[in-house]
C-alpha cells in the first residue's frame, strides 16, 4: 500500500476529496428533494432512488476523466450527478420540463447527458449490458483512449445479455469497466435467493477477465478498483468487473411497501452511511475540519435548492412539438 | 351462479389464478417479484401464502428463462402462468415466445403440446415513459401458433383467464395498468369465456366502434357524451385479438354503415388496420357509406411529460371528436 494522504492507494487530491463529498451529498439531497417532491405530486411517474448506494456511484465516476462514458441503470440519479450533470437541467427533467436534459421526454428513468458523457439511465434492467461492448469498439475502432463505465445491478448480472455483453468485450479487449452495484436487492429478490454463488464478481473468471469485490460503501475502494480497471481498458488490455456491495436505504420504487425485508436490516446498513464514513475519514486524516465538510454540505444544499426553483419555474413542452425527435 | 360482487380488474385476474390452481395442481405461477411482493401491481398478492414457493415461484431477473422455462413445463405436462412484469420487457423473451413456443407443436407434427399462459401489463397513463408503456399486441397477432387476449373488464378478464389456462396453445395474456383498478361485477364461481367471441359493450344505431384493452372504457365515456348530442354508438370489443370473432363487427357495420376502429398502440402498424382489412374484405364493404377510420396512438415513443403523454394515446374527447365528424360526414 502506497498511502499517500491516508484516504487512498491512489492518491486523491484535496481537491478531489471536496469534490467527491460534494457530490454525494448531492446526490443524498437531490434525491430527497426529488422525493419530497414527489410526494407533493410536482414530479409525476415513478422513481428509484440511490440513496446508500452514493459512494460507489462517485467512486467510480471520480477515476473517470470527462470525456469517458458511462452507461447508467434505472436507479441513475447518482451517476448522472456522479458523470457531472447540471442539476438545474436535471431537475428541470424530473418536472417534465422543455430545458431538461430529455426535454421532458425522458424523465428520472431515462434521465441522460450525452454530452457529458452519459449514455442514459435505462428503464430496462441490463438494459445498458449490451451497448457497452458497442461504445467500448466505437472508442476502440476510431483509435481513441476513453473508456466506458457500465453499471448495473445485482439482479441485471441474471439477464441473459450480462453474459454476453462480458465474453465480447474480454475476447476483443474493449475498454469497458463492468460496475455492478450489489445492493442486496433485485426489487423483492434477495441476492442469496438468485444466486448460488457468494461473489458476482467470481463471474469474471469465466470471462477471462479481473474481477474484485470491494466495500461499495467505502469510496476510496470503489475509486481504487476503478482506477486500476480503467488504466487497464485505456492501455488497450481489455475489460474488468468490479462488484460494489452496498444496499438501497428505500423501497424498491415508489410503490413499494418492502415486506421482503426488516427494518433491522435497513437500520443495521445505515450505520453505514458512506457519507458519514468518507466524512469521519476525512477529519480522522486531518485533511478536513468538521467546519469545512458543513461548508461543502451547505454547498450542496444550495445547488438543489437552486436547481429545484429553477425547475419549477421553467416551461412546459409545447404540446405540438410531441414528434420531435423520433427521428433526426 | 351466485350474485356477481363487484371486484376490481386486478382481483378478477387473481381470482382466476386461485380458481385454476385450485381445480388443476399442474398449474403454477412463475416470474418476477410475483412472491412476497406480490407482483408489481399487486395482482398476485396474498397466493404465495395460499399455494407456497413450490407453485408461485419468484424468479431472478431472466425474461427469456422465464418464457423459456413456462415452455418446457408445458411441454412436460405442467400448465405454467408465467408473468412479465411489464410487456415492454417481453421483448427480451420475444426469440422463446415467437420461435420456440409458438411453432413447437407444428414443428414436431401436432406431437408436443404448449398449455402456458404468459400474462403480462401493457400501456401508457402512469408517467412511466417510453420503456414501461409499451402496447404490442399487434406483434404476437402476427405469430402464428399464438393467441392473444386483452380484456377490458374484470368480468373478461377473469373467464377469459381461465380460458387461456385450460387451452392446450400458448396465450399471450394482455392486462392494461390503468385497469387493474377498474371494478365491475364478477361471479364468484369459476366459468370461462371462449377465446374467439367479441361482445357488443354497448348497442347503437349511427355508428361501429370497435375498441380494445383500456379504450373500450374510453370509448364507452365518449359514447354517453354523444349520446346527449343524438348520436348512438354501437361498441365492439373483440377481447380475443386471435383468434379473431369478426361476425359481430361485420353485422354491426352492415347496420351502421360507419366504422372507427380505436387503439392505443401507434397507428403504423397496429391491429387496427387487421380489422379494417377484414371489414372491407366482408359484406359489410358494400353498406359503408363513408370510409372507415382509425384512431390510434401517436407514432411516437411515449413520453414522459404528463401532457405529451396524454396526447400520445387517444383519450374520450379524441374519440368524441372523431365519431362525430365521422357520423356527420365531416371527414
Ligand atoms: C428487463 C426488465 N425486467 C424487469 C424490470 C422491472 N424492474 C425494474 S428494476 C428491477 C430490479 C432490478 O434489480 P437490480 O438490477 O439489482 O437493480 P436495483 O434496482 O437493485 O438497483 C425490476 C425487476 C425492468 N425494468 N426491466
Ligand atoms: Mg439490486
Amino acid at each position: 500500500m502506497n498511502t499517500t494522504n491516508g484516504v487512498g492507494r491512489n492518491d486523491l487530491s484535496r481537491a478531489q476529496l471536496n469534490d467527491a463529498l460534494c457530490k454525494m451529498y448531492q446526490i443524498r439531497l437531490f434525491e430527497e428533494r426529488a422525493e419530497a417532491l414527489y410526494m407533493q405530486g410536482k414530479i409525476h411517474g415513478t422513481m428509484h432512488l440511490s440513496i446508500g448506494q452514493e459512494a460507489a456511484a462517485v467512486g467510480a465516476c471520480l477515476a473517470l476523466r470527462a470525456d469517458d462514458y458511462i452507461l447508467s441503470t434505472h436507479r441513475g440519479h447518482g451517476h448522472c450527478i456522479a458523470k457531472g450533470a447540471d442539476l438545474n437541467l436535471m431537475m428541470a427533467e424530473f418536472f417534465g420540463k422543455e430545458v431538461g436534459y430529455c426535454r421532458g421526454r425522458g424523465g428520472s428513468m431515462h434521465i441522460a447527458d450525452v454530452d457529458g458523457g452519459n449514455l442514459g439511465a435505462n428503464g430496462v434492467v441490463g438494459g445498458g449490458l449490451p451497448i457497452a461492448p458497442g461504445v467500448g469498439l466505437g472508442i476502440q475502432m476510431q483509435k481513441r483512449d476513453q473508456v466506458c463505465v457500465c453499471f448495473f445491478g445485482d439482479g441485471a448480472a441474471n439477464e441473459g445479455a450480462f453474459h454476453e455483453s462480458l465474453n465480447l468485450s474480454a475476447i476483443w479487449k474493449l475498454p469497458v469497466i463492468y460496475v455492478c452495484e450489489n445492493n442486496q436487492y433485485g426489487m423483492s429478490m434477495p441476492f442469496e435467493k438468485a444466486f448460488a454463488i457468494e461473489k458476482i464478481s467470481t463471474r469474471a473468471v469465466s470471462y477471462g477477465m479481473p474481477g474484485i469485490t470491494v466495500d461499495g460503501n467505502d469510496l476510496s475502494q470503489v475509486y481504487q478498483a476503478t482506477t486500476d480497471a480503467v488504466a487497464r481498458a485505456r492501455s488497450g488490455q481489455g475489460p474488468s468487473l468490479i462488484e460494489c456491495v452496498t444496499y438501497r436505504w428505500r423501497g424498491h420504487s415508489k410503490s413499494d411497501r418492502q415486506k421482503y425485508r426488516t427494518r433491522e436490516e435497513v437500520k443495521e446498513w445505515q450505520a453505514r452511511d458512506p457519507i458519514t464514513l468518507l466524512r469521519a475519514k476525512l477529519v480522522q486524516v486531518g485533511l478536513f475540519s468538521e467546519m469545512e465538510l458543513d461548508v461543502i454540505t451547505q454547498e450542496a444544499q444550495q445547488t438543489i435548492d437552486n436547481a429545484a426553483a429553477f425547475a419549477e419555474s421553467a416551461t412546459e413542452p409545447d404540446p405540438a412539438s410531441i414528434l420531435d425527435g423520433v427521428y433526426v | 351462479m351466485s350474485e356477481p360482487r363487484e371486484i376490481t380488474y386486478a382481483q378478477a385476474v387473481r381470482e382466476a389464478l386461485r380458481q385454476a390452481m385450485q381445480r388443476d395442481p399442474q398449474v403454477f405461477l412463475l416470474g418476477e417479484d410475483i412472491g412476497v411482493y406480490g407482483g408489481a401491481f399487486g395482482v398476485t398478492d396474498g397466493l404465495l401464502d395460499e399455494f407456497g414457493s413450490e407453485r408461485v415461484r419468484d424468479t431472478p431477473l431472466s425474461e427469456a428463462v422465464i418464457a423459456g422455462t413456462a415452455i418446457g413445463a408445458a411441454v412436460t405436462g405442467m400448465r405454467p402462468v408465467a408473468e412479465i412484469q411489464f410487456m415492454d420487457f417481453i421483448t427480451l423473451a420475444m426469440e422463446q415466445l415467437v420461435l420456440q413456443a409458438a411453432k413447437m407443436r407444428y414443428m414436431f407434427g401436432g406431437k408436443a403440446r404448449v398449455p402456458m399462459v404468459l400474462r403480462t401489463p401493457a400501456g401508457s397513463g402512469t408517467g412511466a415513459a417510453a420503456q414501461h408503456s409499451e402496447s404490442l399486441e399487434a406483434w404476437f397477432v402476427h405469430v402464428p401458433g399464438l393467441k392473444v387476449v386483452m380484456p377490458s373488464t374484470p368480468y373478461d378478464a377473469k373467464g377469459l383467464l381461465l380460458a387461456a389456462i385450460a387451452d392446450d396453445n400458448p396465450v399471450i395474456f394482455i392486462e392494461h395498468k390503468l385497469l387493474y383498478k377498474t371494478k365491475g361485477f364478477v361471479p364468484e364461481e369459476y366459468y370461462t369465456l371462449p377465446l374467439a367471441t367479441s361482445e357488443i359493450k354497448r348497442k347503437g344505431k349511427d355508428l361501429t366502434l370497435i375498441a380494445t384493452s383500456v379504450l373500450v372504457a374510453r370509448a364507452l365515456e365518449a359514447a354517453t357524451q354523444l349520446a346527449q348530442e343524438g348520436i348512438e354508438i354501437e361498441i365492439i370489443d373483440p377481447r380475443t385479438l386471435k383468434p379473431l370473432d369478426t361476425a359481430a363487427m361485420i353485422q354491426s357495420v352492415c347496420k351502421t354503415g360507419k366504422a372507427l376502429v380505436v387503439h392505443e398502440a401507434p397507428m403504423t402498424g397496429g391491429f387496427g388496420g387487421e380489422i379494417v382489412a377484414q371489414l372491407c374484405a366482408s359484406e359489410a364493404f358494400d353498406f359503408l357509406d363513408a370510409p372507415i377510420r382509425r384512431l390510434a396512438g401517436l407514432d411516437v415513443p411515449i413520453p414522459y411529460n404528463r401532457e405529451l403523454e396524454k396526447r400520445a394515446v387517444p383519450q374520450v374527447a379524441d374519440i368524441v371528436r372523431e365519431a362525430r365528424a365521422l357520423v356527420r360526414g365531416e371527414y
